[in-house]
């Protein structure tokens, strides 16, 4: 028997999972990092930290299943994405604290939006790579004379563990490439104008690769094993979840909601301010691509409900709390705790509650607290439609939010399409392992992956339509009142 | 502090550290509960952690004070909330699916029925709807025997005893009988007794102390669950025990 090794190096936890021919989960081990808030708007990650653990939980894993390194035919890595590690090349160690993506340090007003959303599909964000190491190289001291010698190297985390685990290879993926505001879409390479607007020397960039095809072996922890795949946790967990067709798309329910739309081999540029990032690309084979939006509050709306106002004990209370009534008696919650995103985009907007009357109870608040997270996905979905020409036929999801049965069936009832739960919950490993499995042929094609989805569960539409339109007009208007409320 | 033989000293303890919250409208720390009923800092702190972890007290994570906990302020429900437990099986009931190769269902007891909580298709891509919220007989499933066997009072289900097969077990005394041998071995089985060819098997899944809060099982075609002999298939019966232990685990943590 053989089996190929997932990393899932993500935020807040590193996964390794072991899976078999049949894509059953055979081992699963996790350790969680610390979140470093040394500022106001700081985040910071330990990479030599995050190396450590990964080393360890590779051993972990395969004691787990009592498998030797010789039975794992690849090894895959899903990583958080934009996370920006700058490390010695000779020493090998990082130089500063890794700059995560949640990191405001910087200031992305002065870029011309123009120019950046033609060449790399990304609208100005704090989130993605390129200002967060013009920021290293501009206030640490001799880091841009090194830098420009090529003495100190740029990855994000796919490039960070491959360079640690092949003892010196310095590379990324397409997907990783994608998010740090430096690669131009058209030919997925480096683009000059840009490196020379953020002054980022060409000497200290990875080499851009597929995000599946063997890099190297390992010459540590699993030596000889080949690594066959690196791609962004988002993209992985579309990958995973089989969306390999124009039009298919995932979303992940977590803290927020992160939907990815497989469009084809042509990126579509959003007019609605959606993402254009590459899916994915098979070793030689043309890159696939995807429009990703994302729901800034879901699962953090109901902690709100939980920590803020105490009406629930646990998150999954939500849902009994929210079952105690029929409908939303007429309320509407709005979280733009800190804005509205796509496809909005009015970040003074602030969060509101609409609709209040004597007849409303706490389990009216819950129904408009679950039904704020199925809003916001038909917004994102809407757009998606819009921006691609194509219709979603289908919502495949995943992520902790998906244990919540009623928010699932809402899902369902506001898109008007099947909401979708696949057996094997953790997509984003479950993508990497295929991406690194694809590439050693122990997978043969897309079709021999597809065989391996099964549905573990699914919902169908159930509200009449007269009353989604009803309802969706209701949402509009909320909405509307969010806006509003926001100082100009 | 007076100790009667046959008295168990720790809930003594206990009931008194519960009723010393109950009384303060604050919350209080390990030692102020200590020193008000005379007892070691450390014996205070282990049964204030005791408390916490079945639920009757909470700390507070920023002052590391305690109070009463949710937990005591419902008990007469469950122990607990049927979408938290959906939520804590999630993984081992899609596990339990992919390795069994037959639909798994979550049950909780409410009014003699079994309610489905929680309900993974069979991973052959057939078309199949969720049974979430469905209510099923009690002593002719496997889930409800289980369920049964591990309830107080519920032995006898209300509603009577209907017929849905002619193996459906209809009378008092011998469903009591299954019911022992239930509690014996640990897992349940239905051989259609409630749908003609089909088939369950079913473990409970406990929480801390050993309270039986649902069942898990698998259900599907006779021949697939049970050998010639009618028997339970004993891989199977393996995967089921093996997915209620884990759910277990992960309610009690």
């Amino acid at each position: 028997m053989s089996y190929v090794l997932a990393i899932d190096q993500g935020t807040t936890s590193t996964r390794c999972i072991l899976f078999d021919r049949r894509a059953t989960v055979v081992s699963v081990v996790r350790a969680e990092h610390p979140q470093s808030y040394p500022r106001p708007g700081w985040v910071e990650h330990d990479a030599a930290r995050i190396w450590r653990d990964v080393r360890r939980l590779m051993v972990k894993a395969l004691r787990a299943a009592e498998v030797e390194p010789a039975q794992v035919a690849a090894i895959g890595i899903a990583s958080q994405r934009e996370t920006t590690v700058l490390w010695d090349r000779a020493t090998g160690v990082p130089v500063a604290p890794a700059i995560v993506w949640q990191d405001t340090r910087v200031d992305a007003s002065t870029i011309d939006p123009d120019l950046l959303k033609s060449r790399t599909g990304l609208p100005p964000a704090t989130y993605f790579s390129a200002l967060k190491i013009q920021w290293l190289l501009n206030h640490t001291p001799g880091l841009r004379e090194r830098a420009e010698r090529g003495e100190v190297l740029f990855g994000t985390m796919d490039s960070w563990l491959i360079w640690n685990l092949t003892g010196g290879r310095h590379l990324t993926d397409v997907t990783n490439a994608s998010r740090t505001m430096l690669m131009n879409l058209s030919d997925l390479e480096w683009d000059p104008d840009l490196l020379r607007t953020f002054r980022i020397p060409r000497a200290m960039l990875p080499e851009i690769r597929s995000s599946s095809e063997v890099y190297g072996t390992a010459e540590t922890v699993l030596p000889g094993v080949p690594i066959a795949a690196a791609i962004g946790d988002q993209q992985a967990a579309l990958f995973g979840q089989t969306c390999f067709e124009p039009g298919e798309a995932k979303c992940t329910y977590g803290t927020g909601g992160f939907l990815l739309m497989n469009t084809g081999t042509t990126p579509v540029r959003s007019s609605h301010g959606l993402i254009t990032t590459v899916g994915y690309r098979i070793g030689s084979e043309r890159p696939v691509y995807a429009l990703e939006g994302s729901i800034a509050i879901a699962g953090s709306l109901v902690q709100w409900v939980r920590d803020g106002l105490g009406l629930i004990g646990t998150a999954s209370e939500i849902e009994t709390l929210a079952g105690t009534v029929r409908d939303n008696g007429g309320c509407y919650i709005v979280p733009a705790f800190s804005g509205l995103f796509a496809p909005y985009w009015h970040s003074e907007a602030r969060g509101v509650i609409v609709g209040l009357t004597s007849y409303i109870t706490k389990g009216h608040l819950a129904r408009a607290v679950l039904e704020a997270t199925g809003w916001q996905t038909r917004d994102v979905v809407d757009a998606m439609n819009a921006d691609s020409g194509l219709a979603l036929t289908a919502l495949n999801v995943d992520g902790g939010m998906t244990a919540d049965n009623l928010l699932m069936q809402i899902v369902a009832d506001f898109l008007q399409v099947p909401v979708v739960r696949p057996m094997v919950a953790e997509t984003v490993s479950l993508g990497a392992a295929y991406a690194a499995g694809l590439a050693v042929d122990y997978w043969s094609d897309l079709r021999d992956l597809r065989a391996n989805r099964h549905r573990a569960g699914s919902w169908k539409p159930a509200l009449d339509s007269g009353r989604r339109a009803t309802e969706y007009a209701d949402w509009r208007r909320a909405v509307e009142c969010a806006v509003l409320f926001s100082r100009p | 502090m007076s100790h009667v033989p046959g008295m168990i000293q720790s809930i003594e303890r206990s009931s008194a550290v519960l009723r010393l919250l109950a009384a303060d409208p604050d919350r209080l720390r390990v030692k102020e509960v200590a020193d008000a009923l005379g007892l070691p800092k450390s014996t205070a702190h282990s049964i204030l952690r005791t408390l916490e972890h079945v639920g009757f007290v909470e700390q507070d994570p920023r002052t590391a004070r305690y109070r009463i906990g949710r937990g005591l302020l419902d008990l007469g429900t469950a122990g607990i909330d049927a979408n938290e437990l959906r939520g804590r099986a999630l993984n081992w009931a899609d596990t339990l699916a992919a390795r069994s190769g037959e639909e798994v269902r979550l049950g909780v007891l409410r009014d003699g029925l079994v309610l489905v909580v929680h309900h993974v298709f069979r991973p052959d891509d057939s078309a199949q709807d969720l049974d979430t919220g469905v209510r099923l007989p009690a002593h002719a499933t496997a889930l409800g025997k289980v369920l049964l066997a591990y309830s107080a009072t519920a032995a006898a289900p209300a509603g009577g005893l209907d017929a849905y097969t002619r193996r459906t077990v209809t009378a008092r005394e011998p469903l009591a009988v299954e019911l022992a041998a239930i509690r014996a071995r640990g897992w349940g089985l239905s051989a259609e007794e409630w749908r003609p060819g089909l088939a369950g098997i079913a473990a409970p899944v406990r929480t801390s102390g050993g309270l039986v809060v649902g069942a898990i099982g698998i259900a599907g075609p006779v021949e697939r669950l049970t050998d010639t002999r009618r028997q339970a298939r004993p891989a199977l019966v393996e995967q089921v025990v093996a997915a209620a232990r884990s759910i277990s685990r992960e309610v009690q943590s």
